[in-house]
């Protein structure tokens, strides 16, 4: 599996044959604290990749980063062949990498049909002078609805459509933003947790929906904390500790990895810290 | 008793009315679809008043020359509010557009700036040209208590004619695709952003659009009066604000409808008053004081709307449903 993605043995940083995104020395201090300091990394194209690694990792800040919602005080990575250091936001969206967030973001007093409109790309009519000639964009919010519809469906939210969005259950509005995010067409897909605060029963459909953007051609990177999530769905998964990738490789043989365990359980997790006492009533 | 109705129904189709109305369409646009905190329109309606009355006295511009000035300073004006504070949260624009608002008051009332802005004084006789554009012939319209003069009859048509206007493009630009955009930076900037679209951008289009409302709202309200620097205090801005709210935020027609209720029912409460003191009927007020009650009793209504119905008289209120 690792000579398929990668160039060589996986290892932190380790070339891949096609990648997507080449990340290059980028580092993001808040006052004493080193959030992220990744020397070297690259997201093979195609492929669902798991960044993984325990709380306060730098995970997030690493996809904000990325996807232009913070500055990295150094570093520069490229997404397509295309430099991204200093695009704002919006623009990476454009390009074709789209991101989820961590916290829910549905737009709560717009349906959920308009939701998923927004979220098309060259609609003449979000043009404030196109705006008011119905003419020059009825047809091209025509065939954004028919595509909106039709994700909706997938989704499994067509019945939802006319309602407001804040109406939608916690893990609706996930399957919603995951929706919304594909109507941008994009070539990679940023996913921050997508299983936090859905339960089980909505887990696998939401499995399923992740390995069906691989199917369509797209490339995903998604932060979660499911283990069970990372090892049934990802090609690739990186691990991530104190800002930095402490290691990268196959899902099997990246949970084996002495460096992962240690960043999860900490190094001491053999040794007994004094629960047994406890509970001997000693 | 005829007279006092009358005077409440001469309030909802005054001139001023429709001039507040057309602000409060602007401010509609910032708060109740962009979620933009302006708490300055009055300055924008003191752009359009100033822009107009010193274009034409000092600089001797034709009156659409005059327009175009004050529509030229407007935008101005919203970039300069607009560029230092669009990128920051929405509480930084409203600090910021109070404070503008009252400099700008301060600066034209100055005695250094007299020669153009006439002071503390203000200005006047700027709307000849205006009313030269009549086309009704001399002579008193209407009947019973609602008769008036042919420059009465003119203003009160292109003032409600704008009203219209404005709130027909207002109604275009929301169900738009530009205005899904901005309905999406009032729920949640971020998400907008993430979808590609130029959140920066769409604010400062929003700020300078209702700002040009309030711009054209102020040199009607000029027209037929003088410009008074103290009418641009923050008292206009929170009379437009308590019509935005009596309507309605996040509607359409609220903000008209909110103008003619504020005033209409300020006139009416006046009137009822002075009659009630002028009859015996109530001895505990003097007729000085009926001015300011009047408005203590519109703040308590406006308190009361706001306890029993949040969402305005035309809002949805399925929409507040879901902001507990």
């Amino acid at each position: 599996m690792a000579n398929e993605i990668a160039k060589g043995p996986a290892t932190p940083g380790v070339a891949k044959h096609d990648p997507i995104l080449i990340v290059d020395n980028v580092r993001r201090q808040f006052g004493g604290l080193v959030a992220v300091d990744v020397e070297h990394l690259e997201i093979p194209r195609g492929m669902i990749t798991a960044l993984i690694g325990p709380n306060g990792a730098g995970k997030t800040t690493f996809f904000n980063l990325l996807t232009g919602f913070d500055t990295p005080d150094t570093g520069s990575w490229t997404f397509n062949g295309t430099k991204l250091s200093g695009v704002p936001s919006y623009k990476v969206a454009r390009m074709g990498m789209v991101r989820t967030f961590q916290l829910t973001k549905s737009l709560n007093l717009l349906t959920v049909l308009e939701n998923m409109r927004l979220g098309a790309q060259r609609q003449p009519g979000e043009s404030i002078f196109a705006a008011l000639f119905k003419p020059l964009w009825a047809k091209n919010e025509k065939a954004i609805t028919v595509r909106a519809e039709e994700l909706l469906k997938r989704f499994k939210l067509d019945a939802k459509s006319e309602d407001f969005a804040a109406s939608l259950s916690g893990g609706q509005r996930k399957l919603l933003e995951m929706a919304r995010a594909l109507m941008t067409e994009p070539k990679m897909v940023m996913l921050d947790e997508p299983m936090a605060g859905v339960n089980p029963a909505l887990t696998q459909s939401l499995l399923e929906h992740v390995k069906g953007l691989k199917d369509q051609g797209m490339s995903v990177l998604f932060v979660e904390h499911d283990m069970h999530m990372v090892r049934n769905i990802s090609d690739w998964v990186i691990v991530m500790a104190e800002g930095k990738v402490v290691a990268e490789g196959p899902p099997n043989e990246v949970m084996k990895n002495p460096a992962v365990i240690d960043a999860y359980l900490g190094a001491h997790h053999d040794s007994d810290l004094g629960a047994d006492k406890i509970a001997k009533g000693e | 008793m005829d007279l006092i109705f009358s005077n409440a129904v001469n309030a909802l189709f005054d001139p001023m009315t429709a001039a507040y109305a057309i602000a409060a369409i602007g401010i509609a646009l910032h708060f109740g679809f962009t979620g933009l905190l302006n708490f300055g329109q009055a300055s924008f309606m003191a752009v359009g008043a100033y822009g107009f009355a010193i274009a034409t006295i000092s600089f001797g511009l034709p009156f659409w020359g005059a327009v175009a000035v004050s529509v030229g300073l407007s935008v101005i004006l919203a970039f300069l509010l607009g560029i230092p504070t669009l990128r920051l949260r929405s509480d930084y624009l409203a600090i910021v557009t109070i404070a503008a608002s009252e400099m700008l008051r301060y600066i034209v009332s100055t005695t250094s700036a007299q020669p153009l802005t006439g002071g503390p004084q203000g200005l006047n006789n700027y709307s000849t040209e205006f009313y030269g554009l009549n086309p009704i012939p001399v002579g008193t319209y209407g009947f019973w208590n609602f008769t008036y003069s042919e420059r009465e009859v003119f203003m009160r048509i292109v003032s409600w004619t704008l009203v219209v206007l404005f709130a027909i493009v207002l109604a275009i630009l929301v169900r738009s695709p530009w205005g899904r955009v901005i309905k999406g930076i009032r729920e949640d900037e971020d998400a907008v952003r993430s979808l590609g679209k130029n959140v920066y951008a769409y604010k400062m289009q929003s700020l300078i659009v209702g700002g040009l409302m309030g711009t054209v709202a102020g040199i009607l309200f000029v027209i037929p009066r003088s410009v008074q620097p103290g009418n641009y205090g923050t008292q206009l801005t929170f009379f437009l604000w308590t019509m935005l709210l009596l309507g309605g935020a996040s509607t359409v027609i609220g903000s008209v409808i909110g103008s003619m209720i504020f005033w209409g029912l300020l006139s009416l409460s006046d009137d009822l008053l002075r009659a009630g003191v002028d009859n015996g009927v109530i001895t505990f007020l003097t007729n000085d004081q009926v001015g300011t009650i009047r408005f203590m009793i519109v703040g308590l209504g406006l308190m009361l709307l706001v306890i029993f119905r949040p969402q305005g008289i035309f809002g949805n209120k399925k929409e507040l449903q879901f902001n507990g």
